[in-house]
């Protein structure tokens, strides 16, 4: 609180702003990653948070302490910079390790059905039929 | 006047991004299957870091920054090690 006091009108203004906003944000992206249905698609609402929400909050560190120290203070651009680069390479790695376990349960899944004795119409619509989402 | 904002306004950011932890826990607790677990990792260290930050503006202190950082590198870590366990069944081969 008394630390506030020294920031300047606008910049505490500016600050807040860009804080609730990259807040809000992220919490968007987090809720998408409770309500969306398959994993392929709730895998894109939580990057909301990696690019905006830490852009914003970010930003506003940065204009906080160039102001309250009156000289320019970067280093949070650290934080940005690594995010931006790690944030693919995570999600790139686990959708192929998804994709990778869809299609050994597939295979798995086809290879049971083949050793069954049921008849070959009623494999393929079982097949088409199974939900996306079982464990 | 702004200062009496900027704290609501603090204090309301670290509400949410409590809220979004809260929300990415529940994913890693529920989420069917494990790629679903992992992305919630993903998004809980994300969200954890931005705490970080927002309390480091708060508190006025470089520190949480150093913190922050920390969380970054070491979650980014951890999420690669568990995607790859969940691609090739270990981690180091």
């Amino acid at each position: 609180m008394n630390e506030f006091a020294k920031l300047p009108d606008w910049a505490a203004i500016i600050i807040a702003i860009l804080i609730l906003a990259g807040a809000a944000t992220t919490l968007i992206g987090s809720l998408g990653l409770w309500r969306l249905n398959s994993f392929y698609e709730r895998l894109h609402a939580p990057t909301l948070g990696t690019t905006l929400g830490t852009g914003c909050i970010v930003l506003a560190s940065m204009l906080c302490f160039s102001v309250l120290q009156t000289r320019l203070v970067l280093h949070e651009i650290l934080i940005a910079i690594f995010v931006t680069v790690t944030t693919p390479i995570t999600l790139m790695i686990l959708v192929r390790a998804a994709l990778f376990r869809d299609s050994v349960e597939r295979a798995e899944t086809l290879s049971n059905m083949h050793d069954g004795s049921h008849p070959a119409t009623s494999e393929l619509e079982v097949n088409h039929s199974r939900p996306p989402e079982a464990t | 006047m702004s200062a009496i904002f900027l704290t609501w306004s603090l204090g309301l950011a670290k509400i949410f991004l409590a809220l979004a932890m809260g929300i990415a826990a529940f994913r890693v607790l529920r989420g069917p299957r494990a790629q679903d677990r992992v992305a919630g990792l993903d998004a809980l260290y994300v969200n954890a870091m931005l705490l970080a930050l927002t309390f480091g503006i708060a508190a006025g202190d470089t520190l949480y920054f150093e913190a922050a950082l920390i969380i970054a590198l070491l979650g980014f870590v951890g999420t690669v090690a568990f995607a790859k366990f969940l691609l090739r069944g270990e981690v180091i081969e």
